[in-house]
């Protein structure tokens, strides 16, 4: 008879820390109507943005994702050698290999952790914590160091009335460590694949080489972000408040058991629409980090939990339901607890 | 089924109301939604999934820019429930 194979057996688990870097420079408005011809009422009442953060020169993705990274782990009092898994989710590391996950890790002084770059887009950082949580259910890691990290103005055509004034710059960072009780529900995430067009970059590489390369060759551009709005609006509103509700019932809970809800920060209007469609209570605290940052993709959700714990500090330790959804189109939602008081 | 031009016309006001904050006595027929009723491309795709809720059609992504007045809502509403 054959040996058999041992396996391992992990634990609950829940977020122990949330950080964050916003880049230096403040963009109001102001500054992006003149090359798009609007306005700052027309922007502020579509999106509810009136302001976001570019990254300059001095602060690139890799110094953004670091950044936030160490913020969490001082706000988790941990250091980077207890951290044995290190996901990064980003659509912008303009580098196709080797991952920012290890480039992180070498700039964090550890490269030795599990290490690996994961793309689903504004849904990235959901999807993130979904996996740390198996991971550690599993027994596969102890300590899993999530980050969201977006350099999108870098992807962005500044000419672009679709999208000019609506993505924006940023990092988040959570660890998840083994909890005695739930501290991260199960996840309700999927696609709609047949929409991949609705959000892309385009063109692709290849493409680009070969405009390189061959410099007469008309219609090329740069891979930058472009999106049908309405449709992506319709899908936001619509089909993410049922995933959203779905999250809840995983994890056993409905809206009135929630304290707070942190939607991907994609537009105020979605977010606002999203909440009357699920019918969400007064009680239950929304994020509205888009009004003044913008929507930093994959970033956007641990960054207005850092904002609204830092702005709300009572918040620490209650039950908030995440939702993130965006190119793919794909999405992940889950009920967590949010982290303790540094 | 059938679904006559004025009870779609009443509905659509209800809904325009309802999500824009337009009054309903202000809606009709030959009114433009843009241009006319100021109902934003975003508040749009709210009507037309309130549309689809209340009437039982199906609004395709690529036809909402199609319909650009109440008329025009009107009668793609009324064909598809034929």
């Amino acid at each position: 008879m054959s040996k058999v194979i041992a396996s391992k057996t992990g634990s609950e688990s829940q977020i122990l820390a949330v950080g964050s870097y916003r880049p230096k420079r403040l963009v109001p408005n102001s500054e992006i109507v003149d090359r798009i011809e609007s306005s700052d009422e027309w922007i502020q009442q579509r999106t509810g943005i009136e302001s976001r953060r570019f990254a300059d020169d001095s602060e690139t993705l890799l110094d953004m994702a670091t950044w936030a990274a160490e913020d969490a782990l001082k706000n988790a009092k941990l250091s980077i050698t207890d951290i044995d898994t290190l996901i990064v989710a980003t659509i912008t590391f303009p580098f196709q290999a080797p991952s920012a996950a290890t480039a992180i890790l070498q700039r964090l002084g550890h490269p030795k952790a599990a290490a690996f770059d994961i793309n689903a887009a504004c849904a990235g950082f959901s999807y993130g914590v979904s996996m740390a949580h198996d991971f550690i259910k599993s027994g596969t890691s102890k300590t899993v160091l999530v980050v969201g990290a977006e350099k999108i103005s870098d992807f962005t055509d500044p000419n672009d009335r679709a999208t000019a004034f609506i993505f924006a710059d940023g990092a988040g960072a959570v660890v998840i460590g083994a909890s005695q009780e739930t501290g991260i529900g199960p996840v309700e995430w999927g696609s709609d694949a047949d929409s991949r067009d609705a959000i892309q970059m385009n063109p692709s590489w290849i493409e680009v080489r070969d405009v390189e390369t061959q410099l007469t060759k008309a219609g090329s551009k740069w891979p930058n972000i472009a999106q049908e709005g309405q449709k992506v609006f319709r899908w936001a509103v619509f089909s993410m408040s049922k995933a959203a509700n779905k999250a809840l019932e995983s994890a056993g809970l409905t809206v009135n058991d929630l304290d707070v809800f942190i939607p991907h920060q994609a537009n105020i209007r979605i977010i606002e629409s999203m909440a009357k469609e699920m019918n969400m209570p007064d009680s239950v605290v929304i994020a509205d980090d888009v009004r003044t940052n913008g929507n930093t993709s994959a970033a956007s959700i641990p960054l207005a939990m850092d904002a609204l714990l830092k702005k709300q500090p009572e918040l620490h330790g209650k039950l908030a339901l995440l939702i993130g959804y965006g190119a793919g189109l794909v999405y992940a939602g889950q009920v967590v607890k949010l982290p303790p008081k540094p | 089924m059938a679904l006559s031009q004025a009870d779609v016309l009443a509905g659509i006001k209800e809904i325009v109301e309802e999500v824009a904050g337009i009054p309903a006595a202000s809606i009709e027929l030959d009114k433009n939604f843009t241009d006319d009723l100021e109902v934003d491309s975003l508040s749009m795709v709210e009507v037309v999934v309130a549309c689809e809720e209340r009437f039982g059609v199906k609004i395709p992504d690529e036809k909402v820019t199609e319909l650009a007045t109440v008329g025009d809502a009107v009668n793609f509403i009324v064909n598809a429930a034929a």
